[in-house]
């Protein structure tokens, strides 16, 4: 509210402003009518995890990002609001079967992911070696070359290595499993010690 | 600058679009308006131009939506001899429900120009850009619409804990 005149303030400054609790009710409707009628472009939640809190967003299509928190959500946002469609509305529903499947995930009772996804953030060379990350099975681990062997070259492990770091959908489509070939770790888009956690978790 | 998500759209002015529904339209119809004003936003977002004023766009719709709500209301009415004063709703200070009324009693356009100006911050000339006629014409609405709630609602001056 602005206003020049202080009186005037003092007048409407009385009338009530809205409650959380009636405005979380009103946006959750929207994000029901929107869904509906096929305007939710982007729905997206958080879920809390050993790794952090992780960003989940799906399109009509699927899921299309994962993101951690070290990536900044906000930013995460952005970027799928300028790459997907603007159209992006907090809707936890869309993601109930992703959020439950990497829920039993981390409880150890789950070695594979059941859902539809949407890869249209990747493209080229990067997409193919995502195809061919979920070629190696829960507990194992291939090195950069044999990824970039497996995505049809095998000179471009460095390329290879630039997909496994751009991958929108960590956790899910399994970047983490791809090694050095010294055996050493190597680098991971949430962290080398979620990277750690993960391997962990899976050799249990 | 690049588009921000909805998501931040409906958190930074889905409180201010709320209160100037209910003073437009009283607290029931209020979400109905709020509800409609925000799908219709969504759907238009993509190709609202960078340099929009997004406050002003947000209650350009609403007013539309408060219009179109309104008749929907007019048709589902019984007929009755008088409009007896909204009650607020869920509200327990007298004080609110005191000011809902008198909003409630305010010719329309007054109350809009109030609402627009007052509530969400938009100067006379987008004001009158919204409800039409001319800055001037907005101003005194919104002036007359001031004096009159004085009128009916003459209690401030005293009541200086709930000022902000």
């Amino acid at each position: 509210m602005t206003s020049d005149d202080p009186e005037v303030m003092d007048l409407l400054g009385a009338y009530p402003d809205a409650t959380e609790a009636e405005l979380r009710r009103l946006h959750d409707r929207l994000a029901d009518h929107a869904d509906a009628q096929s305007l939710l472009d982007v729905a997206y939640r958080t879920l809390d995890t050993p790794v952090g809190t992780l960003l989940l967003a799906a399109t009509e299509t699927g899921l299309v990002r994962v993101a951690y928190a070290t990536q900044g959500h906000d930013k995460v946002l952005a970027t799928l609001a300028a790459e997907i469609s603007p159209r992006i509305l907090h809707a936890p529903k869309r993601l109930d079967a992703a959020a439950r499947e990497l829920d039993e995930y981390f409880a150890g009772v789950r070695r594979g992911f059941d859902l539809p996804l949407d890869f249209s953030l990747s493209r080229g060379f990067r997409r193919l070696v995502l195809d061919h990350l979920a070629d190696i099975a829960y507990g194992h681990t291939a090195s950069y070359a044999a990824v970039a062997a497996a995505a049809g070259n095998p000179r471009a492990v460095r390329a290879a290595a630039t997909a496994c770091a751009t991958n929108p959908l960590p956790v899910v489509v399994p970047c983490h499993r791809v090694v050095r070939s010294d055996g050493s770790v190597g680098g991971y888009v949430g962290g080398p010690a979620a990277k750690q956690t993960l391997l962990r978790l899976e050799a249990a | 600058m690049r588009r921000q998500p909805f998501e931040a759209i409906v958190a930074g002015h889905g409180p201010t679009v709320l209160r100037v529904c209910r003073a437009v339209l009283g607290p029931v119809d209020a979400e109905d308006a709020w509800s409609e004003t925000f799908l219709a936003a969504l759907k238009a977002y993509p190709e609202l131009p960078d340099d929009a004023n997004v406050e002003a766009w947000l209650v350009t719709i609403a007013h539309r939506k408060a219009i179109d709500v309104t008749r929907a209301g007019a048709r589902r009415a019984v007929p009755i001899a008088e409009i007896p004063e909204r009650p607020s709703a869920q509200r327990t200070d007298g004080r609110d429900l005191d000011l809902s009324a008198a909003l409630a009693a305010l010719p329309r356009r007054q109350r809009e120009a109030v609402a627009y100006h007052y509530l969400a911050g938009l100067p006379y000339q987008e004001v009158a850009a919204v409800i039409g006629g001319t800055a001037d014409a907005a101003r005194r609405s919104a002036a007359d619409g001031v004096a009159n709630l004085r009128k009916r609602y003459p209690s401030t001056a005293v009541q200086k804990g709930t000022t902000r």
